[in-house]
């Protein structure tokens, strides 16, 4: 049953107004499909508010509803009402994560001029309702970085899972109805991880083989992912003290090819200071190990994919990439070039871009046919260079949606054997 | 088994009455990502329903996974009018619980016999989420 306070009865009753009324029926409506008992007040969400597409701009407009005003699809849409209703700014602190198109490279991206308007038109919405343009699925690196068992209310699932396991901050993974609704109210129901006993370790994962490279934390979170599903693994053995980099592109993959929305690393992330901590007194479910065999059958599930050697398209930045790891591709290629068959774009947040420009990494990777992009991905926006058949990645996330998404052909390997493939056109990755 | 009728009964998510035929995977689903919307289908690479559509059935399936863009991948399908009928599943979470309410369909959980177990694809599945039960008239084979 769940129980209201009076602060969340009155929003529900609309003495706050409509905009506060509609967000608290969509609350209590996904509370009690939950099942959840109260809300938490949240103090940081995650979402992408208002966020326009042709296909609702079209649909709203044709429909009955009339809904054509400035607050139509974030009433229609993010809040599921039946009635447009004017929304006054967010009081709750929020941030806008990936979505849209650079908003200097949208034509590169293939976007047509609609699409790009409605994106401008969705961001101006956004920024006078007081929501922060981090415009990245990695918040934590363009500024947003929760406390310690602050609870939010964030989308993407891969900053999801960094939030609760890295920060020991907590949030379910939320979608964009939930999130919008949150920024208006501050509230989000109390369920799953906001509480203690859903904290703690359901799979206990023996990794008995060295975990070193980026390309190795993707493999082992793609298999953990797999093994647990919805679980939350808790990992002993053969690894040292990933770097951020590490977890965000083991978190990420863990995310993809299960449901992870949080992960102990014995002895290094901060809820799991022990196997003990870890799974909170309880005897694990299940026992799974990682070894050579499991990284084999890894890697070559990741590329099962892909056939053709012949690439002609080269993503890094799933999630979005690190300052160090712009820098790391501009190690590999400065002072050569890309081949003429083969595309290189690289997506990050604008905030690492504008770093990237400072320190003159964007124009390297410009001098060698490159591009370093913002606010996206190839998966998000659907956005490929034209004629593109086969690519290579270098994320696990990214290798189990694109293909899925774009139906082309994609090979996963490291950083190196990626900006190799962009300078060759040939793929030459091979599990070490 | 043919035309046998078997009742679940579980928990509302979302309530109402719906009914139709039930397509019914092992495999959770993926939204954002792992369906396209706008047909209607599963294109999830490795996903045993890959190219199926799910419009206008039941459909009963294990739980959510992948993206935060469940709900968002739902609620698109039911503006284009590509949304199952109902929703019968067993794994509570964010996910399948946004995507439900947006999606504005029937829906339940915490059956007292796994669904997956009893409903065959095919079979003509009456969920009535308010009264939490699941009809399920076995189809002929």
């Amino acid at each position: 049953m769940l129980t209201l306070t009076s602060d969340e009865q009155a929003m529900l009753d609309g003495s706050q107004g409509k905009a506060k009324q509609k967000a608290m029926e969509l609350l209590v409506r996904y509370a009690e499909a939950l099942g959840a008992e109260r809300f938490v007040d949240t103090t940081n969400v995650a979402g992408v508010p208002g966020q326009s597409s042709v296909f609702l701009e079209r649909h709203y407009r044709d429909a009955r509803s009339g809904g054509t005003g400035r607050d139509a699809i974030f009433s229609l849409f993010d809040l599921d009402s039946d009635e447009v209703v004017a929304v006054p700014p967010f009081a709750t602190s929020s941030c806008h994560l990936q979505g849209g198109y650079d908003p200097e490279n949208w034509q590169l991206l293939g976007a047509t001029a609609e699409a790009a308007q409605a994106m401008r038109v969705s961001e101006t919405y956004a920024v006078e309702h007081d929501v922060r343009i981090l415009k990245t699925c990695t918040p934590y690196l363009a500024g947003n970085v929760p406390k310690f068992g602050e609870h939010c209310a964030w989308m993407e699932s891969s900053a999801v899972v960094y939030c609760n396991s890295v920060l020991g901050a907590r949030t379910n993974t939320e979608g964009r109805e939930s999130t919008s609704a949150a920024m208006l109210t501050g509230k989000i129901p109390d369920f799953g991880l906001h509480r203690d006993e859903h904290r703690r370790g359901t799979h206990l994962i023996e990794v008995d083989v060295a975990i070193e490279s980026l390309m190795d934390w993707g493999m082992l979170g793609y298999f953990v992912g797999g093994a647990v599903d919805e679980g939350i693994p808790v990992l002993t053995g053969g690894f040292g003290r990933p770097d951020l980099v590490r977890h965000k592109h083991f978190g990420a993959a863990a995310a993809s090819s299960g449901a992870v929305e949080m992960y102990h690393l014995v002895g290094v992330t901060p809820e799991a200071a022990s196997e003990s901590a870890a799974f909170g007194g309880r005897s694990s479910v299940e026992r799974l190990r990682y070894g050579p065999e499991e990284r084999r059958r890894t890697y070559a599930d990741l590329n099962a994919n892909a056939r053709d050697s012949n690439v002609d398209y080269v993503m890094l930045g799933c999630p979005h990439a690190a300052l160090e790891q712009i820098e790391e591709a501009c190690r590999l290629l400065e002072g050569r070039k890309i081949s003429a068959n083969c595309r290189l774009w690289i997506f990050t947040s604008r905030a690492v871009k504008q770093m990237a420009d400072r320190a003159g990494y964007t124009r390297i990777v410009r001098d060698a046919g490159g591009h370093v992009l913002t606010d996206t991905c190839s998966a998000i926006g659907r956005a490929l260079p034209p004629g593109t058949k086969v690519a290579a990645l270098d994320s696990a996330k990214q290798v189990h949606y694109l293909p899925a998404i774009m139906g082309i052909e994609a090979w996963f390997g490291s950083t190196a054997d990626c900006i190799d493939a962009a300078l060759t056109a040939r793929w030459r990755g091979e599990l070490r | 088994m043919s035309g046998a009728k078997v009742v679940l009964r579980g928990r509302k998510v979302v309530g109402g009455v719906a009914e139709g035929e039930a397509l019914v995977t092992r495999d959770p689903i993926s939204g954002w990502g792992g369906v396209d919307p706008m047909r209607g289908t599963i294109i999830e690479t490795r996903h045993e329903l890959r190219g199926q559509t799910f419009k206008d059935k039941v459909l009963v399936f294990p739980g959510a996974k992948g993206s935060s863009g469940w709900s968002v991948a739902f609620h698109t399908a039911r503006l284009a009018g590509t949304a199952p009928r109902a929703l019968v599943f067993n794994e509570m979470t964010t996910k399948v619980a946004l995507g439900a309410v947006v999606m504005r369909v029937p829906a339940v959980t915490d059956l007292d016999r796994d669904p997956l177990d009893v409903i065959e694809t095919g079979d003509w599945v009456k969920v009535d989420a308010d009264a939490g039960t699941v009809e399920v008239t076995k189809a002929r084979r």
